[in-house]
């Protein structure tokens, strides 16, 4: 990544002509080799609502089948599901990642739809300054994961955008380059598209919404920016299906009506997509993504930590004496914190002791209160055991009274019959 | 002997003749998200220019935009019979960006129509009742998606059982034929499995003839229909002046069965299914709705309460009909009897359990 440096200012360059060839203009072309064998990183986010052709339309762009299924409309929130490939066109090696904002405006309440985005693409940024700040780092080396381009998929209404788009776009216009298109463009006839497209255009300026500028400062590419930035947004029909039309195949649609070409410019804004986003713009949108967006979420996070450039007395600061009082600091905190926690731990066994103790006590007295009712009852019952045995032994000398009046009667009865026998047998002998 | 002919054969003309001259009322609604083609494909069904020099609000003004109701009543004439149409539009549906209970007004709307014909209809003076209750609802589904999304489910889940709903694919030019197919049986797959109830097609009698019939079957297959609208004349290869849509690569022909079914919704909704739809929505949904209604009125602490009420004393044009929020507080009443009474049989229950533990207890004491 080239940095720009700075000159001082009241320096003069004195321009000096060469008198013969030294071959430092093959300078540029040594960067395109050491590039070139190093390989190119893209990272592209396709943000739009489920079945809009996110993934047809990428299929469509690199000319092969990026594998996916398909989602359902039934996602209960938004969640970003990234993809990356390994593409190879001559001798260029591209390392592409795809994300895809799955479930995204098939809720009923898409008030939180913007921020798994938002949080993915700071997420990203993240990691690159973490690899930045670290001391033994490896940036040329890094894979490089932040959002280069954002395409957002616009439906083809034919009125103007959705609440949700002004939204989710305004959200996302500060970190990262978005490009809006129109998805399904099939559907609008000519005469409406003209009248969309600038209904589009007016709504997203009025609402301050910062779309990618295809950039017109370097002469090669100016002329053709310029010309592409008047069709915004692109139209574009995405198909992997293939049509016989004359004598060549070519990536179609066939309707009862007719045969919607992907690749025809009287048909769909395909090609210019195509060349902006890949064959023309590809290295602006990385640098601009460096030196715009991610700068600015640098600068953002550090302020936030607390860094400045210029101390108040307007010297600038080194990076070192910020570090050292933040670490200072930091630790000051750690140790007030632990203060803290052993006070409020002291505090809590002591109350737990209490408690305790409390416990105790409060088991002592039931403990007393027990063993009295077990007393009182064990002498209740002693009571009632010598009233039983009382009563036992009146039973059982009533018992034997009774058995002895039972006995005399029986002997009283004895006898009486042994008399009443002896009368009887005597009549006998006396009659005779 | 020869059978005399008594004439009563008649009938059906002095039927078409009375109804000629009472002439139709019918009230359609349109629901469904904002872009799908809703007011081109009712100018195109009724050929009238209903929505003119419409004004479409910004996206900024649609952030938190509620869905208002809109009614436009248009009378239209053919061949001597009278319609009065009163199309109910529903703008503002699913437009802000949280979109819940946003279909809360057009429930409120289907059932104020229910209660104001039940009204009319237990009125003392039934001479002139208007009748506003809406006979279909026309359900917009996008064909830029997968299927039905789950403000369609939620939607069609709140009115299923109280307007005839047809559902179709708007823009239906979006989609190649292979893909009309799948999106219409994901669509009839969906309804399956959320049991929502669409208008069903009378079954045809079975002495209509073959064509009829043939016809029929094809346009009950071909549920959701999948239209495209167009208020533009354009000539077609043929020279022949027909509606459609002029795209560079072929032209559109809003009447033609291959392109889309305008046809098929034309026929069913005008020709052949618009008294059937006012039958159902009398006969069935308004039906189900005044026993619903009724039913709360008849509960026993609500016709205490009616009983003391002035429903004795005034006229029957003043009953108090409940309103659904009094129907959710009676529900709510009964349920707190209900547990009343549990907790007095939990009551006896322990009070029964206490004095036997009670007993128990003062024999034990005894021995």
């Amino acid at each position: 990544m080239a940095v720009a440096v700075g000159r001082p200012s009241n320096e003069e360059l004195r321009n000096l002509s060469l008198s013969g060839h030294v071959g430092f203009d093959s300078l540029p072309d040594q960067l395109v080799n050491k590039s070139t064998s190093q390989g190119f990183c893209f990272n592209i986010l396709c943000v739009g609502e489920t079945g809009i052709g996110k993934s047809t339309l990428m299929d469509t762009l690199f000319n092969t089948k990026f594998e996916s299924d398909p989602a359902t409309h039934n996602e209960p929130g938004v969640r970003l599901k990234a993809r990356s490939y390994e593409l190879q066109e001559s001798n260029v090696r591209l390392k592409l990642t795809i994300v895809d904002t799955v479930g995204f405006g098939d809720q009923i309440n898409k008030d939180d739809s913007y921020k798994p985005i938002v949080e993915y693409i700071d997420a990203q940024f993240e990691a690159y300054l973490q690899e930045e700040l670290k001391i033994k780092r490896s940036l040329f080396n890094y894979h490089d994961t932040r959002i280069h381009a954002c395409l957002y998929f616009i439906a083809p209404t034919g009125h103007s955008l959705k609440s949700l788009d002004l939204v989710t776009m305004k959200k996302l216009d500060s970190k990262v380059n978005i490009i809006p298109i129109i998805a399904k463009a099939d559907t609008i006839a000519k005469n409406e598209l003209h009248k969309f497209k600038s209904k589009i255009m007016s709504e997203l300026v009025s609402n301050g919404v910062q779309i990618y500028q295809f950039p017109t400062d370097e002469e090669t590419v100016a002329e053709i920016n310029a010309t592409m930035s008047v069709h915004l947004p692109f139209a574009v029909v995405g198909s992997t299906e293939e049509v016989k039309i004359g004598n060549k195949m070519a990536k179609a649609r066939q309707y009862p009506w007719g045969v919607v070409q992907v690749e025809n410019e009287n048909h769909c804004d395909f090609v210019k997509l195509r060349e902006m986003l890949i064959r023309v713009n590809m290295e602006d949108l990385r640098e601009q993504t460096h030196t715009r967006h991610y700068e600015l979420y640098r600068r953002c996070k550090l302020e936030e930590m607390g860094f400045k450039d210029t101390d108040p007395d307007s010297k600038p600061f080194s990076l070192q004496e910020t570090y050292e009082a933040k670490r200072n600091e930091f630790l000051g905190e750690l140790q007030k914190k632990e203060e803290e926690m052993r006070q409020m731990f002291v505090m809590r066994v002591k109350e737990k002791e209490a408690e305790l103790k409390e416990a105790e006590k409060e088991l002592h007295e039931k403990f007393d209160l027990l063993k009295r009712t077990h007393q009182d009852e064990k002498k209740k019952v002693e009571d009632k055991k010598k009233e039983l045995e009382e009563e036992v032994n009146n039973f059982q000398k009533k018992k034997a009274a009774a058995q002895l009046l039972q006995s005399q009667a029986q002997q009283a009865g004895a006898q009486q019959t042994k008399k009443d026998k002896d009368k009887k047998n005597s009549p006998w002998l006396c009659t005779e | 002997m020869d059978k005399e002919y008594v004439g009563f054969a008649a009938l059906p003309n002095q039927l078409h003749r009375k109804s000629v001259k009472k002439g139709f009322d019918f009230t359609l609604m349109v629901a469904g998200e904002s872009g799908l083609g809703k007011s081109t494909l009712i100018n195109s069904l009724f050929l009238t220019n209903l929505y003119e020099d419409r004004q479409m609000p910004e996206a900024s003004a649609r952030l938190t935009q509620t869905l208002t109701i809109e009614r436009r009543g248009v009378e239209i004439e053919e061949g001597g019979v009278k319609v009065k149409l009163t199309l109910v539009d529903t703008p503002g549906f699913g437009d802000s960006v949280d979109c819940s209970d946003c279909w809360l007004p057009v429930v409120h709307f289907i059932e104020e129509q229910f209660e104001q014909y039940l009204r009319d209809e237990s009125g003392l003076n039934r001479k002139n009742i208007q009748d506003s209750r809406v006979h279909c609802c026309l359900y917009f589904v996008s064909p830029f998606g997968r299927g039905l999304r789950p403000l369609d489910v939620a939607f069609l889940r709140a009115v299923h059982e109280k307007v005839n709903i047809i559902p179709v694919i708007g823009k239906a030019d979006a989609l190649m034929p292979k893909e009309t197919q799948a999106l219409k049986q994901k669509i009839r797959d969906q309804l399956k499995e959320e049991e929502i109830n669409i208008y069903q097609f009378p079954e045809c009698d079975s002495d209509e003839d073959e064509d009829f019939k043939r016809q029929d079957a094809e346009m009950k297959e071909s549920i959701p229909f999948a239209v495209v609208g167009s208020c533009e004349v354009v000539k077609d290869g043929g020279s022949r002046p027909v509606r459609g849509r002029r795209y560079t690569w072929g032209t559109v022909e809003v009447e033609n069965p291959q392109h889309c079914d305008f046809l098929n919704l034309r026929r069913m909704l005008v020709q052949t299914h618009l008294q059937d739809l006012k039958e159902v929505t009398h006969d069935l949904l308004y039906e189900g709705y005044r026993a619903r209604c009724l039913q709360s009125l008849a509960r026993p602490g609500a016709r205490d309460r009616a009983s003391r009420s002035k429903l004795s004393r005034q006229s029957a044009t003043e009953i108090p009909l409940p309103m659904l929020p009094l129907a959710e507080t009676e529900k709510l009443i009964r349920e707190k009897d209900e547990e009343l009474r549990r907790m007095q049989e939990m009551l006896e229950k322990m009070q029964a359990q206490m004095q036997q533990s009670r007993a128990q207890d003062e024999e034990s004491d005894a021995l």
